[in-house]
């Protein structure tokens, strides 16, 4: 199945790449949204803890602007039906929770480092950990968007839907991850965030999970 | 290499749109290679039928059982079985048409079968495209390429919706010709409701029947 899955993947890599369905418009986002908040901030210095909470709203709405394509793009070309006729639905959401994963892990790169070097007050004192928490929730992010995606693609107004939809579901992570990031910039060490990190596993694990039990009532008319 | 036997059945088969029937209690058997019509007028549900035998959408009640080598296959793997060609059927139009095949046959887990494939595209005139764009296709070539995709992975049940839609005379005969050759193989669908595609049936399951 891995194998049927990583086909499925590629085959989004290369259309991505032919169409730049996402790309060129993730990044123009992610650049407008810098330069806004560094305009709007002015000569005035950000908080560490603001700074932080404002770099995961980038990322926030960002995966917000991104990664509904993975079906809705399918549904809107009309090729659902050529995915059904292919693959099983367990296929179909591995390949793509897979380019969602591989897609905002990316991004999310890219703003990290753009916003690094554009705030000054954003200064992590526990890179290890920061790592941890930025894949974890990076992890989070796409498997929980990825089947947001599945429900709405089917939908009439998708791109009202994707935001209200999500902001639930992503709220406790959004939550996690900020108040981590606080953590990691004043330096904490490992087991004074353990519990946090534990809970943010079984995020991922729980909407890993429920998103496999659930596909396959989305996937089917 | 032994004879494949499929064998599909319908029992009860049902299927209501918000509170309208489709149709109702559909009880029909295909138990030996062939190949068989599904006929009825517009709205009859023919497509639907076909969709809910290839386990697109779900019959609203029934079931549709379907066996190979008289052991049942299971939901998970019964896309492999199928060969489904249907005027709702659309390729990536930014690949080529043998780059579709491509990807369609590594995500099914499938080795291509080179051979098979390069004849289908000689023998539908494809040859000289099939390296361009699909975007680039004219209507009737791609009906022609949607055969080749149905055949690709040599299903056991191959459903074929409208199969001549879009097709010019020559087109048709050349899809007439493959159908019956894989009618030895193969239990054939063919749901339509143009005469000549129906004449190629044993036998045709009319729609109108379970309204």
């Amino acid at each position: 199945m891995f194998k049927s899955m990583s086909a499925l993947f590629l085959k989004d890599i290369k259309s991505e790449l032919r169409t730049r369905y996402s790309i060129n418009s993730l990044a123009m986002f992610i650049i407008v949204t810098i330069s806004v908040i560094l305009f709007s901030v002015g000569n005035e210095k950000l908080t560490p803890f603001m700074a932080g909470g404002m770099f995961w709203v980038i990322v926030f709405f960002t995966a917000m602007s991104g990664l509904s394509r993975a079906f809705v793009s399918e549904e809107e070309r009309g090729t659902t039906m050529t995915l059904q006729l292919i693959a099983n639905p367990d296929t179909i959401l591995g390949g793509k929770m897979l380019y969602n994963m591989v897609l905002i892990f990316s991004m999310n790169i890219v703003t990290f480092l753009l916003y690094t070097a554009v705030f000054d007050s954003f200064i992590i004192k526990n890179p290890d950990i920061f790592f941890l928490v930025f894949s974890l929730g990076n992890i989070g992010m796409a498997v929980s968007s990825t089947i947001i995606a599945a429900i709405i693609s089917k939908a009439g107004s998708k791109g009202t839907l994707y935001p209200v939809l999500s902001f639930p579901i992503l709220l406790p992570l959004m939550l996690m991850l900020i108040d981590l990031t606080k953590l990691c910039m004043d330096g904490t060490t490992f087991a004074d965030t353990q519990i946090e990190i534990f809970f943010l596993l079984c995020y991922d694990v729980l909407m890993m999970t429920a998103s496999f039990l659930l596909f396959d009532f989305i996937w089917k008319d | 290499m032994d004879k494949i036997h499929y064998s599909l059945q319908l029992q009860d088969v049902t299927k209501i749109y918000s509170r309208r029937t489709i149709f109702k209690n559909i009880n029909a058997g295909f138990h030996s290679n062939g190949i068989y019509g599904i006929a009825g007028s517009n709205g009859t549900g023919k497509s639907t039928l076909v969709k809910a035998i290839a386990n697109i959408i779900s019959p609203t009640s029934g079931k549709v059982h379907h066996q190979k080598n008289n052991v049942m296959i299971e939901e998970q793997h019964l896309h492999n079985e199928v060969g489904f060609l249907s005027p709702y059927f659309v390729f990536y139009e930014e690949f080529s048409a043998e780059e579709n095949i491509d990807i369609f046959l590594k995500i099914r887990g499938i080795e291509k079968n080179s051979g098979l494939i390069d004849t289908l595209f000689d023998r539908l005139v494809l040859n000289k495209r099939r390296g361009d764009a699909v975007k680039t296709y004219s209507s009737g070539m791609k009906q022609r390429l949607k055969l080749i995709f149905a055949l690709s992975h040599t299903p056991s049940l191959l459903i074929l919706d409208e199969p001549t839609s879009n097709l010019d005379d020559a087109g048709k005969e050349q899809f007439y010709g493959i159908i019956k050759e894989y009618a030895d193989k193969s239990v054939i669908l063919v749901a339509s409701n143009e005469k000549n595609d129906l004449a190629l049936c044993s036998s045709v399951l009319n729609l109108e029947e379970y309204k």
